[in-house]
């Protein structure tokens, strides 16, 4: 039977009343008194060389209280990236990312000056005034020509090319593989850059207590604790005692707000200068050349086969823009991210990955909803689909053939990666089910007889979440752990404060996180609140991102309870007056072994801070514990997906007229809640395979700069879903077994469709059309 | 956005002695005007409000003729155009329910977007365009992109359409704006059909006339099977090349022939 309540329910979310009703409270719905305006000149050319700055008559005008340009943060350090690839010439190379432009402009929105007035619009006709002597300079926006010897886009590095980094089996023995294969399929394809359009835009407010000397930053952020370590330790020097860092709601990130943002660094530095609070919100259009940007990967991926369709080696060639500096993760992405999944569901012997990271006149690009995940999903299962189309093999059957067996876990990869459970045989049966696959041939003839090209496509998708192993990160290049901490505060009456390093802006932790909670000390829900997003509060945390808050800030939950559920134990054994082995706890009720002695959660509770007749010698007052979790592996969740499409032959118009996804995420603790993870990221995937597309022309101005050309999806452009996650492998290495969902969806989802219209077309001779998948270019593809 | 004044009058005759001031401009609904004052692209000194003019609000139907006044909400009409079904589906599908409860068919007209429904409709439909000083015939009224005959000052009063025997409006629409990528308005009269086009040429709207002569001799989709859109002068964007745009031409106008009633 559902259970109604505790890990397994399908609790409502509780933190929509408040989003629903209006009445959250997200950075931009801050005032501080006293409160100034920041506005940031940005560049409108990609690439240029500053000559000269004129801010006097703008200062001059009405309510302007600083301009600053990049001579104003000169001791301050530039953007840190936290991550470092070490490729086949040594380390990424890794140019300086200041908060203002220094001597040159790199992209369309590099910022060159900041104007605080009182009022927004004030700052805004400030900034207009600014007179900025900008010599342009020849942009690089393609990345073959960046590293064919198109301008540099930094000359003291002396290159376009950030890192050339080879990774897998061994590349000779790769190669001879091929050399000897029945079949050798191979695929050029482009994974589309995105904007991250997050419904939110970014905020920063930064604020400076003179008589403290502390520094306040509130900002839209998913991981308000890196975003202290990053910008307090190194871009503004202030120790993390004297820097508070607040994330209230926070309206989506998908990762663009992992990311430390100048305009972070420059509204807290900004606020000490001019000895106000200083708040800046991002206008849609700034978003879109200012937040970084995802995916935009170029590559050539070739699957080799015997005669039966067994893989027998895979290789693949990328190049990952970099946009014009490095974001915060961006040379994780293509490695680490990337180049560990390219084995798949699959039991591919031999996997040799390189990957060319190039910089180019472009904003930054950095981790988007999967984050490399859905990069590699997209080579591998568009290839595979190719591979099987040429050899007249059943696109189920060739991946049902290739799929690392249940009894072959734990599997090693030869990518690094040792995948410790699945069964994706049984996704594959599932989603035969739930997709109703056998039918489709009869719905394909309705289809024509309609005149409509119907074709289904089918694409698998392994994932690595709970972004940790410090171990592994840390080999890899990471400058950080990727742990996570939490506190469970046990007050007086017995109701239970969590504090979590997790941060939720949509995830819905303020419901997931009190269910796991309550199970644990048999407690109702309600008596459990979660907090999370300051760093003013929370003892520490590194955020939310890459599906890792349950697998890994859920664990690190559950250590904290199980301190407390030892501890609570312990009073108990002191107030029955019995030996702390001989207590048992269940159902939040403490009793002695044998007995009919107990006591209540709340007589404990209330024993802890009334410790009246405490036996202080071996026992502390007071019930608060905090556990630090670093999980030995990734999880590995994984699932099938299908989808089934109509192209219009007139138009090329398609129509994504069904979709079914059979994932296996471990252990469940809300299934509504993962219902709602794989809707949204199904949502982006349709958007990616379809509509999405963040298009510069060759001076690097971004053409799809607004909603009037960039295309999200919309209700009326998905059907309703069929998702099914009862296949459960547990996690084998996490308390909870669970393994995360969060971006299955973003991952599994493009792959899918695009070989559904392949199908479509593929008696038109069509054999690939690079995403998106939009009326004139699937038209354009028919005509040959 | 930058400081304005603004003005809601009451009658037209207000109106046009408000827009005599220096850098004084109409406001209809403002969905095309506000955007622009908001990404500060203009800098008007003063708004002058027309949609509280009661004579400039309303849709009649007398002789064959739909009139609708200059001010009408595309929602209205999209309601109230019942005498042309053909005008009313097209007001129904611009933009969305905000954009259609605020906009009017004057500001439409007026602004002349080559991506706009409305002129379609209009050129479509042989119809006349009055102001408050002359009449403007639809052939003379759009000069190419974002260019009318109106002269500064100038406010559409009403649009008067003809009612065909038969009409449909076809648009296949930009996949981010939702504007017609290109739109085919197809209308049978008496005395001939008119084919109007919007979406597709760098020009602005403009009449197809090898279909309209096909089609006033034999009124079925196939008529325009032997026929071809030249690409040249098409509009050419992320979106669709002009080759694209051309072909859909040729697919809309059959569907409008097709689905005309
Ligand atoms: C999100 C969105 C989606 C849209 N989608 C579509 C679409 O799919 N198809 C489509 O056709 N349009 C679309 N539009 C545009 C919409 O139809 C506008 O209503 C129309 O372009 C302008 O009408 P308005 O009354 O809002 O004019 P305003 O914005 O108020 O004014 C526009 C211009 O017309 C002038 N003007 C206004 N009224 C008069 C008058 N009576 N006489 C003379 N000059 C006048 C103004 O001075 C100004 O120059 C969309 C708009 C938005 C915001």
């Amino acid at each position: 039977m559902a259970k109604d309540s505790g890990i397994g329910a399908a609790s409502k979310r509780r933190e929509d009343v408040r989003f629903l009703s209006g009445s959250g409270k997200y950075t931009d719905d801050i005032n501080l008194a006293g409160q100034a305006y920041a506005c940031f000149l940005r560049s409108s050319v990609a690439h240029g060389r500053i000559n000269a700055i004129d801010t006097a008559a703008a200062t001059a005008m009405p309510g302007v209280v600083a301009i600053l340009t990049a001579k104003d943060f000169e001791g301050a350090g530039g953007l840190p990236c936290g991550w470092c690839v070490t490729g086949k010439d040594g380390p990424m190379k890794e140019p300086k990312h200041p908060i203002l432009a220094e001597g040159k402009v790199r992209h369309v929105g590099d910022p060159i000056a900041m104007v605080i007035a009182d009022t927004k619009e004030q700052a805004q006709a400030a900034a207009d005034a600014i007179s900025v002597d900008i010599e342009e300079l020849p942009a690089v926006i393609d990345m073959k020509a960046a590293i064919a010897g198109g301008p540099l886009v930094h000359e003291d590095i002396g290159t376009n090319l950030c890192y050339d980094w080879n990774f897998g089996s061994d590349k000779a023995e790769t190669d001879a593989a091929f050399e000897t294969a029945h079949h050798v399929t191979r695929l050029e394809l482009t994974n589309n850059r995105l904007v991250p359009n997050a419904m939110e835009p970014r905020v920063a407010i930064g604020a400076y207590d003179r008589s403290t000397g502390e520094h306040t930053l509130y900002t839209t952020s998913q991981n308000p604790h890196v975003i202290r370590l990053l910008m307090g330790a190194f871009v503004l020097q202030i120790p993390e005692h004297k820097l508070r860092v607040v994330a209230p709601d926070v309206g989506g990130g998908f990762g663009s707000k992992i990311f430390h943002y100048a305009e972070e660094a420059a509204c807290t530095l900004a606020a000490k200068l001019v000895n106000r609070p200083v708040k800046w919100t991002a206008e849609r259009s700034e978003s879109f050349v200012t937040d970084a940007h995802g995916r935009d990967h170029v590559s050539t991926i070739e699957l080799a086969l015997d005669a039966e369709g067994h893989f027998l080696a895979l290789r693949t060639d990328t190049l990952a823009n970099m946009g014009a500096y490095l974001s915060t993760f961006a040379p994780s992405v293509p490695t680490y991210l990337h180049g560990t999944l390219m084995a798949g569901n699959y039991a591919t012997p031999l996997i040799n990955v390189n990957v060319r990271a190039v910089f180019t006149n472009t904003v930054p690009v950095d981790a988007y909803r999967g984050a490399g995940r859905p990069e590699a999903t997209f080579q591998l299962e568009r290839v595979i689909d190719m591979a099987a189309r040429e050899m007249g093999i059943d696109p189920v059957e060739i991946r049902r053939r290739n799929f690392i067996k249940p009894d072959q876990f734990p599997y090693q990869t030869p990518v690094a990666l040792a995948y410790d459970t699945g069964n994706y045989h049984a996704t594959m049966d599932k989603l035969v089910e739930i997709a109703d696959i056998a039918g489709f041939a009869a719905r394909k003839a309705e289809s024509a007889a309609r005149g409509k090209l119907r074709g289904l496509g089918i694409a698998c998708y392994i994932e690595a979440c709970g972004i940790a192993p410090s171990a592994v990160a840390g080999a890899l290049g990471a400058r950080a752990g990727l742990y996570e901490s939490a506190t469970v505060r046990v007050n007086a009456t017995g109701s239970v404060t969590v504090l979590t390093g997790s941060h939720s802006h949509g995830q819905g932790h303020e419901t997931t996180f009190p269910q796991v909670v309550a199970e644990m000390l048999g407690i109702d829900e309600g008596q459990v609140e979660v907090v999370h997003g300051d760093t003013g509060r929370i003892p520490f945390g590194m955020g939310t991102y890459g599906s890792r808050s349950i697998a890994v800030g859920g664990a690190a939950l559950v250590r904290a309870t199980e301190k407390i559920i030892n501890k609570a134990r312990k009073i108990a054994a002191h107030l029955m007056e019995a030996a702390e082995g001989d207590v048992e706890f269940a159902n939040g009720t403490f009793s002695v072994k044998g007995t009919d002695k107990s006591v209540g959660w709340g007589d404990v509770c209330l024993t802890a801070y009334v410790p009246h007749n405490f036996p202080h010698e071996t026992l502390e007052p007071g019930l608060e514990e905090t556990a630090f979790y670093d999980p030995a592996n990734f999880t590995f969740p994984a699932g099938a997906y299908a989808a089934e499409v109509e192209v219009d032959p007139d138009t090329g118009q398609v129509t994504l007229c069904s979709f079914a996804a059979a994932d296996d995420f471990g252990n469940i603790i809300n299934p509504m809640i993962v219902d709602g993870q794989v809707h949204g990221g199904i949502g982006q995937g349709v958007g990616q395979a379809l509509l999405e597309h963040a298009v510069y022309d060759a001076n690097g101005q971004l053409l799809s700069g607004s909603y009037m050309d960039y295309a999200m999806p919309r209700a009326d452009d998905v059907p309703f879903y069929a998702v099914d996650h009862s296949c459960q492998t547990p996690c084998t290495h996490n308390p909870l077994g669970v393994k995360g969902c969060g971006e299955a969806g973003a991952i599994g989802t493009p792959p899918t469709i695009v070989n559904a219209v392949i199908d479509a077309l593929a008696d038109r001779g069509v054999k690939h059309i690079d995403m998106p998948l939009t009326p004139a270019r699937v038209w354009a593809a028919m005509q040959g | 956005m930058y400081d304005f004044e603004f003005v809601k009058v009451g009658s037209l005759a207000e109106a046009v002695a408000a827009l005599k001031a220096e850098g004084a401009q109409a406001l209809g609904g403002g969905q095309t005007l506000i955007p622009t004052l908001k990404q500060r692209l203009a800098q008007p000194a003063k708004l002058v409000s027309l949609t509280g003019i009661a004579e400039l609000v309303g849709v009649s139907a007398s002789d064959g003729v739909l009139s609708v006044g200059g001010a009408t909400t595309h929602a209205q009409v999209a309601r109230e155009a019942t005498a042309y079904p053909a005008l009313a589906e097209l007001a129904s599908h611009i933009g969305d329910p905000a954009v259609r409860n605020r906009g009017t068919i004057g500001g439409s007209l007026a602004n002349d977007d080559p991506a706009a429904d409305y002129p379609a409709g209009v050129l479509g439909s042989g119809a006349t365009v009055v102001t408050n000083a002359r009449e403007i015939a639809a052939d003379d009224f759009f000069r190419g992109l974002f260019e009318t005959a109106l002269e500064e000052g100038e406010i559409i009063t009403a649009v008067r359409f003809p009612i065909p025997q038969k009409a449909s409006y076809q648009r296949f629409a930009q996949p981010a704006s939702r504007f017609a990528l290109t739109g085919v308005f197809v209308a049978q009269y008496a005395d001939g059909v008119r084919v109007a086009v919007t979406g597709a040429s760098e020009n602005g709207v403009f009449r197809w006339s090898d279909a309209e002569a096909a089609l006033s001799s034999s009124f079925a989709p196939e008529a325009v099977d032997g026929l071809s859109v030249s690409p040249d002068g098409l509009i050419g964007d992320l979106h669709g090349t002009p080759e694209y745009r051309a072909h859909l031409v040729k697919v809309l106008t059959r569907r409008a022939v097709a689905a005309a009633g």
